[in-house]
């Protein structure tokens, strides 16, 4: 009995230490009008880190910061803006670090660059491989 | 020769295990720092906190005199800590510009008359807009701004009573 009470107390108490008070931003979790210009935005969240919750993007979190920021993202592409001068924006002011898409630079070249060695590397192996094959089979016959 | 060459992808694994092992026993670095160090203070005009003070806006720190911009919320906890040591910097003559971010005026007001008023005016932003414009990720953050307006330092985090010397310092340095 007395457990259910103290359940329904904490049902309608409030946090003693409230993580910041005021509503959300205008546009934190309102839909833009345009339904195109909300799917652009919504992709550009999935691949945006939340600052306070790093393992986060701002479209899976709920801290007020991540709101504030889908915000920004919301607001900015309204005004007309395109999604990657949204993350470059952001980039600027955070660093590489913002952006889960990593965008090539003096430190991330090799992101790219290894991959693209790795396969030419392969497919030479394979060559040599299979012209030496090719000859012995020449030889035997 | 052709024998060892088998060894390659196993020592491959090991250093690769070994760095993750090794990383796991460093502390890890939470902290994002700004990228506008020696980039010029953002336009913005933000109104007044509570009753009784000043708003702030960018043109406050173009006077020539280098000043403290300090990002906080009476909601934060870290802020209250943070307290004295503003008190400290006010005291030895820094002008100190607060920001409360997402706050309310009573709330404000009580935070005030609670761990005393160590700013000269205090802006509202209740989008959090001047976090993102000063490269800002967590509450408290303080920043030194030169008498042209130009960032010069971020300190993230609560401002320790070892720290009030280096900003007073830096202070100094920004004139």
């Amino acid at each position: 009995m007395r457990i259910w009470l103290l359940a329904a107390l904490a049902l309608i108490s409030t946090p003693l230490t409230a993580q910041s008070s005021g509503p959300p931003a205008p546009y934190a979790n309102v839909q833009l009008e345009d339904p195109a210009l909300e799917a652009e935005a919504t992709a550009l969240m999935h691949t945006l880190r939340c600052l306070t919750c790093q393992s986060q993007s701002i479209a899976d979190s709920d801290a007020p910061i991540a709101g504030d920021m889908r915000h920004q993202v919301r607001v900015r592409l309204k005004d007309g803006q395109s999604p990657e001068q949204v993350r470059s924006w952001l980039v600027e002011r955070y660093g590489d670090y913002v952006s889960y898409t990593p965008q090539v630079g003096s430190a991330t070249w090799p992101l790219f660059a290894v991959p693209a060695v790795v396969i030419v590397l392969v497919l030479f192996a394979l060559w040599r491989r299979l012209k030496g094959r090719k000859l012995r089979q020449e030889a035997q016959s | 020769m052709n024998r060892l060459a088998y060894l390659i992808p196993l020592g491959l694994f090991a250093f690769i295990a070994g760095l993750g092992g090794y990383m796991l026993t460093q502390a890890k670095n939470d902290t994002i720092p700004s990228q506008m160090i020696a980039k010029p203070l953002p336009e913005f005009d933000l109104p007044a906190a509570t009753e009784g003070v000043e708003g702030v806006k960018q043109a406050d720190f173009l006077d020539g005199e280098p000043k403290l911009l300090n990002l906080w919320a009476s909601w934060c906890a870290p802020c209250i800590a943070e307290a004295p040591q503003l008190e400290a910097l006010k005291e030895a003559g820094a002008p100190i510009y607060g920001i409360a971010m997402r706050d309310a005026p009573e709330d404000v007001a009580a935070f005030l008359a609670n761990h005393g008023n160590p700013y000269r005016a205090i802006g509202h932003d209740d989008i959090s807009a001047i976090q993102f414009e000063l490269g800002s990720s967590g509450l408290p953050e303080t920043f030194v701004i030169d008498g042209k307006g130009v960032i010069r330092y971020q300190h993230i985090g609560v401002i320790r009573e070892e720290h009030v010397p280096n900003l007073l310092e830096l202070l100094e340095q920004a004139k």
